[in-house]
């Protein structure tokens, strides 16, 4: 069960739960939607973008816990932060679910999403947890066509 | 009257175990014996992919360190012992359908590939633009898209048999369907994302009185229902060896001779001529004019080894017992609080598809894997399934007759688990 606990923390059971900008965004000038096939995950991000910085973000979609958690708690860290900075954060999550980045050390990189580390144990969840962020790279790079995890 | 009902459940369960030594069974199944994060191995995926035999690991090593060589080419000793070990299983199959000519049965990779061979072949001769082809709403994709490639090249159109609630299909709306425009019907057997069993004679008689022929795409049937396709009067069935506990790459079309007959070839190749020309190329006849280039031979033998272990337990056995274990299992999952089983035919087979409220199945399958317990989660290929009941995937519990009422306990305790873990 040690495991599992690692994997379903309060937190991510709390975002599952309670998804945060978990809505359509009024005024998104930038979305895009992204898929799952293996599961059926699907998810729509919605960005308002001024400039290089993500002025608000929300997101709507159905998927497990852990793409709707990651979804969640991605929107809530990248708020405010520039292109570069998200691509760097994306960079370390995934890092970090591919088991690349030693969370121990580098946990104050990541802040609270590295509760999402429990992830890598669970080689087949990883595309759940990081199917959020390829979305919102679809968007920033304003791709027309749905991105799968495939 | 509830303990009335449950003793005669008990004698049912008595009455089948002691036709089918569980016990007994999962002695021949070496990977059973597996562990699997720390805890004994309860394999639940068998609409996926059945375990195999030992028997059956034994005939493809026997294949290949005995009898490996090339077929229908060879003079040569070898040669001769693979093709008739490769005939001789195409002889079982043969049986095993009861079909009424070895030519009628080919080999080929899979159900998969047998639909294709009938969509790709049939299709293109005979469907033109403004036909239809009827397929059911319950269909695991296979059996939807090669006919909607054929649609799309000849200009014909897909209609598709809708169900009820429970996962039946409606045959008054069947019968409105058919026209004169109707050139072919596809159907599942045996749903693989409900369990459904299908009234498959009669959408054949039905479709016949009308003049169009009937596929029938038996992959989860087979394993689990005796069949008979003279009795069935399907016009083709199609299943694979590996749900049928034989190997992965190879599996079985059935069609009527007189079709076979009129149809081109799938491939052309080596193997499928008898004789050629750069002008002009002669085919084979039944069944090797649609078995192009070196088939796979040891799955072949595979399969026959399949089928003669499943012949010495008996189909009518496997399917009595795995009736009273999907009956003990419907009601033990039926008490499980917030739990919903997706398909609920009268008529059904060992898969039972389910959705936990608040928890999405990906997370049941990664939690239940974590106690040893193999299921499916997702939508099973079979995605207007999913959007016909409004949910994005279900978990399923997919049974064989090597499965236990323990392990079926097991499966319980385990979803209790996950309702823990997400109170």
């Amino acid at each position: 069960m040690s495991d599992l606990r690692e994997l379903y923390q309060e937190v991510i059971l709390d975002h599952n739960k309670k998804p945060r900008n978990f809505r359509r965004l009024e005024g998104a000038n930038a979305t895009a939607e992204g898929y799952n096939p293996l599961c059926g995950d699907q998810i729509t991000v919605y960005l308002e973008l001024e400039g290089d910085v993500i002025r608000s973000i929300s997101f709507q979609g159905a998927g497990c816990a852990i793409s709707k958690a990651s979804a969640s708690m991605m929107t809530t860290s990248v708020k405010g932060k520039t292109r570069a900075e998200v691509e760097a954060l994306f960079d370390r999550v995934h890092k970090m679910l591919t088991r690349e980045l030693d969370t121990k050390v580098n946990s104050h990189e990541l802040g609270k999403l590295a509760v999402l580390s429990g992830v890598c144990e669970f080689p087949a969840r990883v595309k759940c947890a990081s199917l959020a962020w390829h979305t919102l790279n679809a968007a920033l790079e304003a791709k027309k066509e749905p991105v799968s995890t495939e | 009257m509830r303990a009335a009902h449950e003793m005669n459940a008990s004698q049912a369960w008595e009455r089948s175990r002691a036709s089918l030594d569980v016990e007994r069974i999962r002695e021949d199944f070496p990977i059973l014996k597996r562990r699997v994060h720390g805890k004994p191995l309860v394999y639940l995926d068998n609409a996926a992919t059945s375990q195999k035999p030992k028997v059956v690991i034994d005939a493809t090593h026997r294949y290949y360190s005995e009898e490996n060589s090339n077929i229908h080419r060879g003079v040569h000793f070898l040669s001769e012992q693979a093709t008739g070990a490769y005939e001789g299983a195409r002889a079982r199959v043969k049986r095993f359908l009861n079909a009424s000519d070895a030519r009628e049965i080919l080999f080929v990779r899979g159900t998969t590939e047998g639909i294709n061979l009938v969509a790709r072949s049939y299709g293109r001769k005979f469907i033109q633009e403004g036909d239809d082809i009827i397929v059911s709403a319950m269909e695991h994709h296979s059996n939807i898209v090669p006919w909607q490639i054929v649609c799309e090249e000849v200009g014909a159109r897909l209609r598709v048999i809708p169900m009820n609630d429970r996962g039946e299909l409606l045959m008054e709306e069947y019968e409105k369907l058919l026209n004169e425009r109707t050139k072919f019907v596809s159907v599942t057997h045996l749903s693989n994302a409900l369990g459904t069993v299908n009234p498959v004679k009669q959408i054949i008689e039905r479709a016949h009185r009308c003049g169009v022929p009937v596929l029938v795409d038996g992959a989860q049937a087979a394993p689990h229902v005796r069949v008979d396709v003279r009795d069935l009067d399907c016009d083709f069935y199609a299943f694979s060896g590996h749900k049928l506990f034989g190997p992965t790459g190879i599996g079985v079309l059935y069609g009527k001779a007189s079709l076979l007959e009129a149809m081109p070839p799938y491939q052309g190749g080596g193997d499928m001529i008898s004789a050629f020309t750069f002008a002009k190329t002669i085919y084979k006849v039944l069944p090797f004019k649609f078995e192009a280039g070196t088939p796979n031979i040891a799955g072949g033998v595979g399969l026959g080894a399949a089928i003669d272990y499943l012949d010495g337990i008996g189909l009518e056995a496997v399917a009595a017992y795995e009736r009273e274990l999907l009956a003990y299992a419907t009601e033990a999952l039926c008490t499980i609080q917030g739990l919903r089983i997706i398909g609920t035919a009268k008529e059904k087979a060992g898969v039972l598809s389910f959705v936990l409220d608040g928890v999405h199945a990906h997370d049941i399958g990664t939690i239940l894997d974590r106690d040893g317990i193999a299921i499916r989660t997702g939508h099973h290929c079979a995605m207007p399934v999913m959007q016909r009941f409004g949910v994005p995937a279900t978990a399923r519990a997919s049974l064989a007759f090597y499965n236990t009422r323990e392990e079926v306990d097991a499966l319980v305790a385990g979803i209790d688990k996950v309702r823990e873990v997400f109170n």
